[in-house]
């Protein structure tokens, strides 16, 4: 039997990069396949052009076993192939069903549309594959996890065999994670057939039937779960060995550089979101907030860098209150914010590479004099930071919003990292980053705890805090329930008080 | 290497050299302005009543009467706005100046009409750089000419030096004021600039009429218009009447290279471009939004003020009731067309002026109502708005990203 899917020498170039040189990828029916390479490595551009986004320089795309001509989404929608984007393409003021229909609106007589027929469909899929979705719900009320499911029934409705998840796990919870592949199970013993990316090495072990590994827009190799493990599978993606365990020297704390008292800090609606906090954190160390997605870290960090004013509280940086103070001026007294969703906060998407990097300093000198921009020193700074962070960009001149995602994380990491800082609130920072980029960016951040910088580090990965938090706060509906010593506490017992459990003994 | 091997290696360069042509969205407004053209022409043939003769005698009778109807039409276009080529040549070879000045006359006055264009287009532009819609420019003109007209009638006894810099100053913060209004109101109230820019327009419009029927009306007149202005604050002119081709017009292109050193040379720009492109993170990046707003609007509405200030000075030297006919309104179409760059502003005002006082000319020799020219310039702007179908007619490829259209935020947002 042939395969259900089957790209050739699939080549794809842009202006100054080869992101896909004659790759070969073929799909079995029923199958988890996974995508593994690093930021760059043309794994996105490869299936956009499966999708139809974009088309390919050479190459050819066979499904069943015949040839088909894929000019745009539609095209590839008729053959059966469907695409989650790794930034959601919802309408959130929209129904699901108004989300699920648009495109491929059923109407009644007269054009108008039937929603009721529609709304049938999406509750006959989501029983099928045990989705769990209501189709009336409005997609703006919806956590993200269950968004996802919402673009996963759009591919269902339009009757995709072929199904593609790029980064699909970046932005869940690790409960919803497992969900997420519960379902994907479900779909490929209906006989769907599935391509997903991931940077996590340990999904790819657990999860898929086969792996194949691109780099530097090159097939490197195939495997499966059985014959690898997360050391092979990081080498094969990066080309050399990588450290997946971080050596670092206990901390060496010294004076308080944040002091937050009793802060409390409403959401978007108006809700409270973080409630009666307080904390601080020193100079040389490195506090981890852990918590699942959504107990209030978000506004946490939006307060402490002056996007929210607090509704009551204190907080105080180096001896300052910057309870009420603005974004420019808590830069300016010395830090520095990787935020949590860099393409609304951290990236104008339009702007150079180069004007990105001088986003929050490009009305000082160096980067100006007077009022006038000095564009030279700007790009001189950009080809600088391009090359120490390992940028892959054909020119710093070039729009962010063309670079890989993972690359554009970078960008915001190399520009927060290259001016002198004495604290670091980081949030989610190594998010949709490869393991070589990850392994890169955690050196950086003990490098800047031991250089004496606080490091406030907000993560829903577990194991990233465990790495590298000295003490571990951990936030539960809004409050700190914990703060434990990294070095006396396990990730089970993090894991716990992450679910809310607090143990009876002690404080 | 073999030479096949270089001839392939030639080949894909040119491939890849059309490619980029064919991507760029230069050749979507170049052929944008093509289409309309075409489009105007079968306009011009299916509303021609000789045509309709024509069509009973036999179909190539009717292709030839269209194509004489439409080529008629084009002529007149070219004449009115650049000059009879052949009336030029005469002039010069008799050598009688008046004459000289009467045959080249078309070709100025098209500069003179493309001037408030420039004005108007680059207040536009630059709204929509910042992420605003201003569509008050044509009220803002009206306030700034009603300004500049003040100062420019009742001042007396400055030297022209003082007194034109002065009334173009008022003019800019006449504009700048009725732009200002607006912007404050969304920076503090969250009001949508788009309907609080037209509610503007019309209070602009009601204010200078009972301005010109009133306290400013020429006293020894009837009619709602002023008085002439002082000499000493006319805008200089080159040549001797009819040209009224006058030192606007460099003003205006001074202007348009101040607005591209400001938005692309200098820190405020940089502020104004990111909060314009993602207001987010121009928040993260510690920018004053509230600021940039205000003081955005402030300078749109001063240009499109010293698109009046511009009319009154240098053209009609005085201000009449509805004097503006809609520069202010077709300065939108044009700043989109210009893609909202001061470059692409000046060239299409310039292609706006000469189409504007070419129609004066077709509607008189060719008996084509004035009217085809708007609908050009809409077949013009809706084929650059819709990208696609350009695309499609010429098979064009898509471009990888559209990064270099401005996306302006939401009508519904902050
Ligand atoms: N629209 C575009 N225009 C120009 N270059 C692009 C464009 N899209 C991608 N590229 C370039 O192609 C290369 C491959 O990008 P791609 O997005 O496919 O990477 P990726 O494997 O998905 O990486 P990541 O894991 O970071 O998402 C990168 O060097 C990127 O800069
Ligand atoms: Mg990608």
């Amino acid at each position: 039997m042939s395969p259900i899917l089957e790209l050739r020498g699939i080549t794809k170039r842009f202006p100054g990069v080869l992101a896909n040189d004659h790759i070969d990828l073929t799909l079995e029916q029923g199958e988890i396949h996974a995508l593994l390479g690093e930021n760059g490595a043309g794994k996105t551009t490869l299936m956009n052009i499966l999708y139809g986004l974009y088309s390919p320089d050479e190459g050819e795309i066979f499904v069943r076993g015949e040839k088909i001509e894929v000019r745009s989404p539609s095209d590839s929608i008729k053959a059966g192939v469907g695409m989650v984007h790794q930034h959601f393409m919802l309408v959130p003021v929209f129904t699901v069903t108004e989300n699920v229909m648009l495109g491929d609106e059923i109407t009644r007589m007269g054009g108008f549309l039937n929603r009721r027929a529609a709304a049938e469909r999406i509750r006959a899929i989501s029983d099928q594959y045990h989705l769990e979705v209501n189709p009336d719900a409005y997609v703006r009320d919806l956590p993200v996890g269950v968004q996802q499911r919402v673009e996963i029934i759009k591919l269902l409705y339009r009757e995709a065999d072929i199904l593609i998840l790029d980064e699909p796990t970046a932005v869940l919870t690790p409960q919803e994670v497992d969900e997420l592949f519960t379902i994907m199970r479900s779909l490929v013993e209906h006989g769907k057939s599935i391509i997903f990316i991931t940077h996590k090495l340990r999904e790819v072990l657990e999860f898929a039937d086969r792996i194949t590994v691109i780099r530097g827009g090159k097939v490197v190799g195939a495997t499966t779960p059985q014959e690898a493990d997360q050391n092979q599978l990081a080498a094969m993606m990066v080309g050399r060995a990588v450290d997946l365990h971080l050596e670092k020297a206990p901390a060496q704390p010294q004076d308080v550089v944040l002091q937050v008292e009793d802060l409390v800090v409403l959401d978007d609606a108006e809700q409270v979101a973080v409630n009666q906090v307080s904390f601080e954190v020193r100079a040389g160390e490195i506090l981890g907030v852990a918590g699942v997605q959504g107990n209030g870290q978000t506004e946490l960090v939006r307060a402490l860098t002056g996007l929210t004013n607090p509704v009551s509280g204190r907080v105080t940086l180096l001896g300052q209150d910057i309870t009420t103070a603005s974004p420019r001026e808590i830069t300016e007294l010395g830090s520095a914010h990787i935020p949590e969703d860099r393409q609304r906060d951290g990236l104008v998407l339009t702007a150079t590479v180069a004007d990105n990097f001088v986003l929050n300093t490009y009305y000082r000198p160096p980067f100006a004099r007077g009022v006038w921009l000095q564009e030279e020193k700007v790009l001189e700074t950009a080809e600088e930071i391009i090359e120490k962070f390992d940028v892959r960009t054909p020119s710093a001149l070039i729009p962010v919003g063309s670079l890989s995602g993972g690359n554009q994380q970078k960008v915001i990491v190399g520009r927060e990292f290259s001016r002198p800082i004495k604290f670091l609130v980081a949030s989610q920072p190594t998010r949709g980053l490869d393991v070589g980029s990850i392994e890169y960016i955690h050196h950086r951040l003990i490098e800047k705890r031991d250089d004496g910088c606080a490091v406030l580090l907000v993560s829903t990965e577990l194991d990233e805090i465990m790495e590298l938090s000295d003490r571990i706060a951990v936030m539960y509906r809004g409050k700190m329930i914990a703060i434990v010593d990294a070095a006396q506490t396990t990730k089970e017992e993090v894991g716990l008080l992450m679910a809310g459990v607090v143990a009876q003994s002690g404080g | 290497m073999s030479n096949s091997d270089k001839a392939q290696e030639k080949k894909k360069f040119a491939g890849v050299f059309l490619d980029e042509i064919s991507k760029s969205p230069l050749t979507v407004t170049i052929l944008a302005i093509f289409s309309g053209l075409v489009l105007g022409g079968l306009l011009v043939a299916v509303t021609s009543e000789d045509v309709y003769a024509a069509v009973r005698v036999s179909f190539g009778e009717t292709l030839r009467v269209a194509w004489d109807a439409a080529w008629r039409t084009y002529k007149a276009l070219f004449i009115g706005s650049v000059g009879d080529p052949a009336r030029i040549m005469a002039a010069f070879q008799s050598g009688d100046a008046e004459a000289i000045r009467r045959a080249v006359n078309p070709f100025f006055e098209s500069l003179v009409q493309s001037t408030p264009y420039i004005f108007a287009g680059l207040a536009v532009a630059l709204g929509f750089r910042v992420g605003l819609f201003n569509i008050g420019a044509e009220g803002q003109l009206f306030i700034g000419a009603t300004t500049t007209v003040v100062v420019a009638l009742f001042l007396k006894g400055l030297p022209a030096i003082i007194h034109v810099p002065l009334a173009l100053l008022a003019g800019f913060i006449g504009g700048g004021f009725w732009g200002f209004i607006p912007g404050w109101l969304k920076a503090k109230t969250g009001g949508h600039e788009v309907i609080n820019t037209i509610m503007m327009n019309y209070i602009a419009f009601r204010l200078s009429e009972f301005l010109l029927r009133g306290p400013l009306k020429n006293p020894e007149g009837y009619s709602p218009i002023t008085a002439e202005i002082q000499d000493s604050a006319k805008l200089w002119r080159f040549f001797e009447s009819p040209i009224r081709f006058h030192i606007g017009f460099f003003i205006a292109l001074f202007c348009a290279y101040l607005v591209y050193l400001l938005l692309f040379k200098t820190t405020w720009g940089f502020t104004l471009r990111t909060v314009g492109s993602n207001p987010h993170a121009a928040r993260y990046a510690g920018m004053n939004i509230v600021k940039s707003t205000v003081v955005a609007m402030f300078l749109s509405g001063g240009l499109a003020g010293l698109a009046g200030a511009n009319e009154v000075l240098g053209v009609n030297h005085n201000l009449a009731v509805a004097f503006s006919s809609g520069y202010g309104f077709d300065s939108i179409a044009l700043a989109l067309l210009g893609k909202s760059h001061p470059l692409g502003v000046v060239l299409a005002a310039i292609l706006f002026g000469f189409l504007r006082n070419g129609a004066i000319q077709m509607q008189l020799t060719a008996g084509i109502p004035i009217d085809i020219i708007s609908v050009l310039q809409a077949a013009i702007l809706a084929f650059i708005a819709a990208p696609a179908i350009i695309r499609t007619i010429y098979r064009l490829k898509e471009p990888e990203m559209d990064l270099d259209t401005i996306t302006l935020r939401g009508w519904g947002g902050n």
